[in-house]
């Protein structure tokens, strides 16, 4: 003990390598034990179950398969990449499902930024019902909304179809833009914009050149969880796509009969643009700051 | 920081006379949930050209939200301000031309600190080229010329206030407002801007309207103070006048430390009274208080002197025991209770001897001439 206290006094005072040398042999007498790291298998196997079942079905979309069943390995191949589009139905559901998708993002993400930055940063006649209505959207379950939705559309004898689906997209991913869009706007330092103000810049210029970009992360996020509630919702547009056909709806109806690997195919290039869009917006964020 | 930097001719003090800003009768009354509340309540300035001026007060008394009437982003319930001569009513800030530094020093997250200092410029449409010359004048007026790429973020505290003031000066306004513009800095550094601060109006011969609540701050920089209270100029004058002559109760009390002595006038003699405080006790004022009425008296502790001699009869004098003896160095403070009940405080340098000129427990005499004792009314 005196020794070691000796060796580290000589070792400040001038050789890092010797007190180094006395450090670890003065440590080693009394290592502490090292306790299994619970917290870090634990959140792997989290990670596991939760990317599990993505995993089985990129696996699934390399299957050598004969006939409709793709249910046991069989041996790889590529051969479904090359073949991705070969049911015209499924290509058009994927299309569908798309393009509502992205008009979903744009339309939802426009309107609830705009929301989210009124609710945000103006105290006006109705603003509370607003937010009710809004937290409403988000907390009614989607069986009733899509059931309420329906009933309405056949109540004005709107027929329902593509159209009456990107209606309903917009209607409840409104709400999810807005939140993200509003919580942004709230932490956001009124003084910014004032200073643009004072700067010479107009309203109009000061949104553009300062309100704008600060908010863009919150406006891509919001726009991005549109998309991604869009492309994966089921339950209400079960109720009023009418004779239009998406991707959940194609594979829920195909379940019958047994999936082909195609959409194992598709599911997987979603999965890997989705990847794709949230890891640039994070190296955006990063950029940005 | 250094000081070193080569000051421009003729830019010191050389502006001409006249109001930069000028408020008369300016009112502005907020309404909230539970009703009216007035925080300004008729408040008449002029602030000179080139003048350093200061807005004291303490929290709520109504000096950020004159300053945000100046600057246009409150418009005043009633009254008029005046930039330059010119009713400024329902003028937005962008077409004002006066600058504000934020408190959060409100610099661009997104923007290096070149594009931050560059906006006011661009917003006018000034050409490239002059841009870039002015905001790499304006950075080394801040010293933070080798700074013009960070984003804000990667700036100290210092650093950034130093951005938030060369993004106000380049673009040259008649007169900078400045709300609180130290209150996030440590006291060192505070310390350091505040020199920062006056070389820096005396560079660039702006007009600075500086709001604060130190008392500290407001007398070390301004060359005039107006010290606000509940909405109103409690008092306006240079910081000597300000602490030397506090025209009212609140001003006594807020700006450095003062002794308030209660009395009875005994004799009128003019313009003069001698007042009676307490066994022994006698204080000669310039006050319009009638005889036999009570009178509140101040002195501030550093004119007060303490001995064990009777002092001579034209001098102001109070009789008392040391209660309290506080060594600091460079001064002792001692505190005294006086036979007419108040406790007096009184400073003393040690410019002399190393040995107190009291002990506790002692009776002593306290005296001071009386040019340094002022009537607060009411």
């Amino acid at each position: 003990m005196t020794a070691a206290r000796a060796a580290g006094s000589v070792g400040s005072a001038g050789s890092a390598g010797s007190a180094e040398t006395a450090g670890a042999a003065g440590g080693g007498a009394r290592a502490p034990r090292r306790r299994p790291d619970l917290g870090k298998w634990f959140t792997w196997a989290a990670l596991a179950w939760l990317f599990a079942p993505i995993a089985g079905m990129v696996v699934f979309s390399f299957n050598d398969i004969q006939g409709r069943q793709n249910v046991t390995w069989q041996g790889f191949t590529l051969k479904w990449y090359g073949q991705a589009f070969a049911y015209a139905d499924l290509n058009q559901a994927l299309l569908n499902t798309l393009a509502l998708g992205v008009l979903t993002m744009l339309i939802a993400g426009t309107i609830g930024s705009l929301l989210g930055l009124a609710l945000g940063r103006h105290r006006f006649r109705g603003r509370g019902t607003t937010n009710l209505v809004m937290f409403a959207a988000i907390a009614a379950p989607e069986v009733v909304l899509g059931a309420a939705l329906l009933s309405l559309f056949l109540t004005v004898n709107v027929t329902t179809g593509f159209t009456t689906t990107l209606i309903a997209h917009v209607m409840f991913t409104l709400s999810f833009v807005a939140i993200t869009v509003r919580a942004r706007v709230l932490t956001l330092d009124p003084a910014l914009e004032e200073a643009a103000r004072d700067l010479g810049a107009g309203p109009w210029e000061t949104f553009r050149l300062v309100t704008f970009p600060l908010l863009l992360p919150a406006i891509m996020a919001g726009g991005l969880l549109a998309l991604a509630l869009s492309v994966d919702d089921f339950i209400i547009t079960t109720f009023v796509s009418g004779d239009t056909t998406t991707f959940p709806l194609w594979i829920w109806g195909a379940t019958r009969v047994g999936i082909p690997p195609q959409v194992n195919v598709m599911g997987a290039l979603i999965f890997g643009l989705g990847v794709l869009l949230a890891a640039c917006n994070v190296l955006l964020a990063r950029r940005r700051r | 920081m250094a000081t070193t930097t080569q000051r421009e001719p003729g830019s010191d003090g050389a502006a001409p006379a006249g109001a930069a800003i000028a408020l008369h009768g300016v009112s502005k009354t907020f309404r909230s949930g539970q009703g009216e509340v007035a925080a300004v309540r008729g408040i008449d300035l002029e602030i000179q050209r080139g003048e350093f001026f200061a807005l004291l007060g303490p929290s709520g008394c109504g000096k950020t939200t004159t300053m945000r009437m100046i600057a246009g982003f409150e418009e005043p319930t009633s009254g008029v301000v005046r930039l330059a001569g010119d009713d400024v009513t329902g003028v937005p800030p962008n077409r004002r031309d006066v600058t504000m530094v934020f408190q959060s020093y409100a610099l661009f997250p997104h923007m290096t600190v070149f594009d931050n200092v560059a906006f006011g410029l661009r917003r006018r449409r000034v050409p490239a080229a002059e841009v870039a010359e002015r905001v790499g004048a304006a950075l080394d007026l801040v010293e933070l010329a080798d700074r013009a790429g960070y984003r804000p973020a990667r700036l100290s505290g210092g650093q950034q206030q130093r951005v938030a003031l060369a993004r106000a000066v380049v673009n040259r306004p008649a007169a900078l407002l400045l709300d609180e513009p130290l209150g996030a800095l440590d006291l060192k550094l505070r310390q350091a801007m505040q020199i920062e601060l006056k070389r820096i109006q005396r560079e660039v011969g702006i007009t600075f309207v500086y709001v604060t609540h130190d008392q500290g701050e407001a007398l070390t920089m301004a060359d005039r103070i107006a010290v606000l209270n509940n909405g109103v100029v409690e008092q306006l004058g240079t910081p000597a006048e300000v602490y030397e002559r506090p025209a009212t109760r609140f001003v006594a009390g807020f700006i450095g430390t003062s002794n308030l002595i209660t009395g009875t006038v005994a004799r009128r003699d003019g313009e003069h009274a001698d007042v009676e405080v307490g066994a022994g006790g006698h204080v000669r004022v310039r006050t319009a208080t009638a005889q036999g009425e009570r009178v509140d008296l101040t002195v501030r502790p550093e004119k007060v002197r303490l001995g064990t001699a009777e002092p001579g009869p034209e001098l102001c004098r109070l009789r008392g025991t040391v209660e309290e003896v506080v060594y600091l160095g460079s001064a002792t403070h001692y505190t005294v209770a006086t036979r007419a009940g108040a406790a007096i405080v009184v400073f003393q340098q040690n410019a002399h001897d190393a040995q107190n000129l009291a002990e506790r427990g002692s009776d002593v005499w306290l005296s001071w001439q009386p040019r340094h004792t002022y009537a607060l009314p009411g």
